[in-house]
């Protein structure tokens, strides 16, 4: 018996090739752009430090992160006795799938995205949150006392900073009144929201710092403290995995700050996606050089800041936007 | 309202751990984040350096006196060299003693550099200050690398002066030494100093007040954080201190704030030391002319200078013969540590950290 496809069917099949293409590029995309931003941070942390970094493989040690990679790769896959082998094993996927989820709904460029969903900004917002439980999953799975601590530092200060985090995102929604990650890039064509909304801006950034576990907020892993905190018991291409999930964590709230307060991929003469990249990297390099300046917060002094003083400013924002609104009617 | 369980776990810090100086290791018993008690384990660095001294020459324990603090070693060799000096009684030839008081000075300065910027480290701003501080200790090492071809362990005094004249261009590079580091220091002061994170992780943690520090008979900046304007080059002048105008940096509620300030300004005072001293050198012998073998006369004697980590002793005794009978050897460090225990109790790990950084304890003197 043939079986047949009706058209329907084809259109489904095209599309759902199309979306694995599109998953795949994007895939390849994060891949190379993590590789570059990791070669990035040791030369920008070299230059603060007045060292030269890594000089030797390629110009200017370009290729280091992949001779780095090369290595991880080969290297013994080391499990601990005592560790939960299921916890263990998913953590790094978990990490990082979560990570790399939100890039479906950024908009690269005008029409340059995976899926333009309606909800965009919620959507990113769900599964971003779905990152912390790779770390517990790590810190427990392990077996260690330092991991142990370091997840449950990290779930505390991820789940306390996501709340700042959508509060301060909350008034540009008010603004634009969409969800939609195109239409918000579209809305800021005359101001960006970063001039309009200055301490909406700051809050995100702070909590973004705190979210990806960036130095003053590296408590998690605070290395003269835990360790390495929940990564101390991972090797080779695991811990490889939990690299990746990081930096693609600073690729992605630092692509949510361009679109939401830097206007996007807007800018005059050069292409769109040039814009977007440049503010994207931008940020980052500001939070490199945060990371590479200030000492670190102590455990409580973080809870204290964000439920002290950033939840009561960002509720303050919120209510300043509506009377603003009102008042403008 | 039915309570909820909790178990206290115990961890051990060290003695492989990335910021526990040296090999430490602490005991600690947690509530959570909280320290309960603390117990700190010494010994793994124990080398047995005062028995060794039992059955070698005075000169021949030089050498084992850098590898008591190791980062303070010239204030080592200081101090040992003065211990037997005295029950020698030698006249130091006055080119030697300037010397020696410089290049004392200039390994303090390295000292407290890699102390502040370990312990800045340590509170965890990755790097970059520690970085800066080795950068400036750097040069100091070339200075000493110049001189007598070390930079750690330099075996450089001797008894009755040093080991051999400051070499050429010595001078000139300390100068340039002095001239490149004081608008270093406003620079530390700017990027450490009052930052508000660094605040907020040193002001009012690990409180010693004037009475325990005098307990514990702590010594060094940390005494002297706690109100205690006690510093042996002024209290119980030795060598040709007096000579010099230097003033003795205090605090005086002896958080780790102030441990840390003091470091900070100490460093200024021996620049002004080397500075006043470096213009002085005079001519004439490097050191004292002495037999081959020395043989010290029947007698005991306690010494002690102030080193970069606080009051260095020496207690001798002499039976008459070419090795010590007895070389006893008070580290500060030690006393130093044993206040531990009592100030982290309560406190959170991150501070335990920051308080163990304060203290700047080298495990080299502790364990001997």
């Amino acid at each position: 018996m043939m079986f047949k496809i009706s058209p329907e069917n084809w259109a489904f099949l095209i599309e759902f090739a199309w979306l694995c293409a599109k998953a795949a590029g994007l895939l390849g995309f994060v891949s190379l752009s993590v590789m570059f931003l990791i070669w990035w941070e040791r030369k920008v942390s070299a230059h603060i430090q007045s060292r030269l970094g890594p000089m030797r493989v390629g110009w200017h040690g370009c290729l280091q992160t992949i001779a780095d990679t090369i290595k991880l790769l080969l290297k013994e896959n080391i499990v601990a006795k005592d560790t939960d082998k299921v916890s263990f094993w998913l953590a790094p996927l978990v990490s990082f799938v979560a990570a790399f989820l939100p890039f479906a709904a950024i908009p690269f460029a005008k029409n340059l995205v995976v899926q333009d969903f309606g909800l965009g900004l919620l959507y990113i917002f769900a599964v971003s949150s779905l990152g912390v439980i790779g770390v517990f999953m790590a810190g427990w799975g392990s077996g260690n006392k330092y991991s142990l601590l370091g997840a449950m530092r990290a779930s505390a200060q991820i789940i306390s900073y996501e709340i700042p985090l959508v509060l301060s995102v909350l008034s540009i929604v008010m603004l634009t009144g969409s969800l939609n990650m195109t239409k918000i890039v579209e809305a800021q064509g005359q101001v960006w929201f970063a001039f309009s909304q200055p301490i909406a801006f700051l809050i995100y950034f702070i909590s973004a710092l705190a979210e990806t576990n960036r130095a003053p907020f590296d408590i998690s892993e605070a290395e003269s403290e835990l360790v390495a905190g929940f990564h101390t018991e991972y090797s080779g291409m695991k811990f490889s995995m939990f690299f990746l999930a990081e930096y693609t964590n600073m690729f992605v709230v630092s692509a949510i700050a361009a679109t939401l307060f830097l206007g996007g991929w807007q800018g005059p003469f050069l292409p769109g996606i040039f814009w977007f990249l440049a503010k994207v990297y931008f940020l980052i390099f500001l939070m490199m050089w945060i990371r590479w300046t200030f000492p670190r917060f102590r455990v409580d002094q973080l809870m204290n800041f964000a439920w002290k003083f950033l939840v009561p400013l960002a509720f303050l924002n919120i209510l300043a936007t509506a009377l603003f609104l009102v008042l403008k009617k | 309202m039915p309570t909820l369980e909790t178990q206290q776990f115990s961890v051990s810090f060290g003695p492989q751990h990335p910021s526990t100086h040296g090999v430490l290791h602490l005991q600690m018993d947690l509530d959570g984040e909280v320290i309960v008690n603390c117990t700190p384990h010494i010994g793994y660095l124990h080398r047995d350096f005062e028995k060794i001294c039992e059955n070698r020459t005075y000169t021949q324990i030089i050498p084992f006196t850098d590898r008591l603090d190791y980062l303070g070693a010239m204030n080592n060799n200081f101090g040992y060299c003065l211990t037997v000096e005295k029950l020698l009684g030698v006249v130091i030839p006055e080119r030697a003693e300037y010397i020696r008081v410089i290049i004392a000075e200039l390994n303090r300065i390295a000292s407290h550099l890699l102390a502040v910027g370990t312990f800045v480290q340590d509170l965890g701003a990755f790097g970059t200050p520690l970085l800066y501080c080795f950068r400036e200790r750097e040069m100091i090492l070339d200075i000493f690398e110049l001189t007598c071809g070390a930079r750690l362990t330099y075996n450089y005094y001797r008894l009755g002066g040093v080991s051999a004249d400051i070499p050429e261009g010595f001078v000139q590079k300390v100068k340039d030494f002095i001239r490149y580091f004081r608008p270093k220091l406003t620079d530390y002061h700017r990027l450490i100093t009052n930052n508000a994170i660094f605040l907020i992780r040193t002001k009012d943690i690990g409180v010693l007040s004037k009475e325990k520090a005098l307990n514990y008979a702590i010594s060094g900046p940390s005494l002297r954080a706690s109100g205690i304007k006690f510093d042996l080059r002024k209290e119980e002048p030795y060598s040709i201190y007096p000579r010099f105008e230097f003033d003795i940096p205090t605090r005086n509620s002896g958080d780790c704030w102030d441990r840390y300030i003091v470091r900070m300004e100490e460093m200024e005072q021996s620049l002004r030391i080397v500075e006043q001293a470096i213009d002085k050198i005079p001519e004439g012998d490097f050191s004292a002319k002495l037999p081959k073998i020395i043989k010290v006369p029947a007698g005991e004697l306690y010494f002690r200078t102030e080193s970069p980590r606080g009051e260095l002793g020496f207690y001798l005794i002499s039976d008459g013969s070419a090795k010590p009978y007895r070389l006893k050897c008070r580290a500060p460090s030690f006393s130093n540590l044993s206040v531990i225990a009592e100030l982290v109790k309560g406190v959170k790990i991150a501070d335990v950290i920051a308080i163990l950084g304060s203290l700047d304890i080298v495990l080299g003197e502790i364990d001997r």
